[in-house]
């Protein structure tokens, strides 16, 4: 496993960690079913209080990223797909929100929004 | 839930200053930090978690039994590090092994010249003639090595160079590796804090004025930084405390995702547990 953590970023370092272990599992660097640290461990590896590793633990477990099982450890839960593409479907909505605001502040039509996609999104396409 | 320290009503009345504590709770398995300015309660507090001093009323219960009654029982678990060393000078390492295997039960002499062996300290050189970081080293091996579930550490980091600070603060993170383990620390070098603090407690002219998760004051509070006419336009229940500066307003708020959209325009930064220290201390309300 990896860990980078930004202490500048205006991410809370929780949601940095959720999000490094969530890529790492979701780019199958991290295996269905491996060990992850336990949170005392990995608090003394990254020098992160283990609260907050706590926290981000307990959400990807909520979220089904991990299971921990008593005494035992840590582990990357059965890879659920139709999760991890729910949640990039979320992401790519949230951009769009985005796009949206941006282009009625400055009065951007919608076809123009649409051209501009379909000139990034062909251009990727041969 | 467990809990390492629990406080209640408690008094210390001196002649110019009084420390009173209602109610505090430190939950065993984290690392609390103890901040405020010079003078605020600290030291006082930490004194009378080991019964240095004595209390005028209330209740201090340390992993549920009272301190009072069970001290020497109680001591058994606790580290303890104070800013002002308590050996003599004239000691080295080898006798305050000596000493300490007649104080402490568990006194662990492996342990203890483990941890020299690490630190590269001689076992026959005085403590006179060190560094003010071994010294504080060969302390920190000492609080280790009878193998306490609570440390106390009063300012055991301040005046040291951060290399020092990093190997320490690697021991303190070591050591919470056991999950029944707990740590205090009090200091005003509030950096040191920043990463391994679970909760913070700060204190002010002797009370508890803020205890809360470190994430929490984190990822919750910010400052705000505007001028006059913008000042004039917050909401004062937004407001947790401020100061006024030549130029600009800043502004302490505890719920920065309501301020981001509530104030649109305005600038909010992150907070440090510093600014958060002087914004209490020294801003108006």
């Amino acid at each position: 496993m990896k860990m980078i953590i930004s202490n500048s970023s205006s991410v809370p370092i929780y949601e940095q960690i959720k999000k490094s272990i969530i890529e790492q599992i979701v780019s199958d660097e991290l295996k269905e079913d491996e060990a992850i640290p336990s949170i005392r461990n990995l608090a003394q590896d990254i020098k992160i209080s283990v609260m907050t590793i706590k926290k981000a633990y307990d959400e990807l477990e909520q979220e089904g990223y991990i299971i921990s099982r008593q005494g035992k450890g840590t582990f990357v839960a059965r890879k659920n797909t139709s999760l991890v593409k729910e949640k990039a479907q979320k992401d790519i909505e949230e951009y769009i929100v985005k796009i949206i605001n941006i282009a009625n502040k400055f009065e951007i039509p919608k076809e123009d929004i649409i051209n501009i996609f379909n000139l990034f999104y062909g251009s990727d396409e041969k | 839930m467990k809990y390492a320290v629990e406080i209640k009503k408690l008094k210390k009345n001196y002649q110019n200053f009084n420390l009173k504590i209602d109610n505090l709770n430190i939950p065993s398995g984290v690392v609390v930090g103890l901040i405020g300015e010079n003078g605020a309660g600290k030291t006082t507090l930490i004194k009378l978690l080991l019964n240095a001093i004595n209390k005028n009323d209330g209740e201090i219960k340390i992993f549920d039994k009272d301190l009072k009654h069970n001290e020497i029982q109680v001591k058994e678990d606790i580290g303890v590090v104070l800013d002002n060393s308590f050996f003599p000078e004239t000691l080295n390492a080898k006798n305050i092994d000596t000493i300490m295997k007649d104080i402490y039960k568990r006194w662990d002499s492996k342990l203890f010249y483990k941890y020299l062996n690490d630190f590269k300290i001689k076992d026959n050189q005085i403590l006179k003639a060190m560094s003010k970081g071994m010294r504080k080293k060969v302390e920190i091996a000492t609080a280790l090595s009878h193998h306490p579930k609570l440390l106390i550490l009063d300012e055991a980091t301040s005046g040291l160079d951060p290399i020092v600070r990093n190997e320490i603060l690697d021991l303190f993170f070591n050591f919470i590796e056991d999950e029944e383990h707990t740590i205090i620390l009090s200091t005003h070098i509030t950096s040191d804090l920043e990463h391994i603090a679970d909760y913070i407690v700060f204190i002010d002219k002797g009370e508890v004025v803020l205890e809360k998760q470190r994430d929490e004051i984190i990822d919750n509070y910010g400052i705000l930084k505007c001028d006059t006419d913008q000042f004039n336009k917050i909401d004062k229940l937004d407001i947790v405390s401020f100061k006024k500066n030549k130029y600009n307003y800043e502004i302490l708020i505890d719920d920065k995702e309501k301020c981001q959209k509530k104030y649109k325009d305005f600038i909010i930064d992150k907070i440090t547990l510093e600014d958060l220290m002087l914004l209490i201390i020294k801003g108006g309300k």
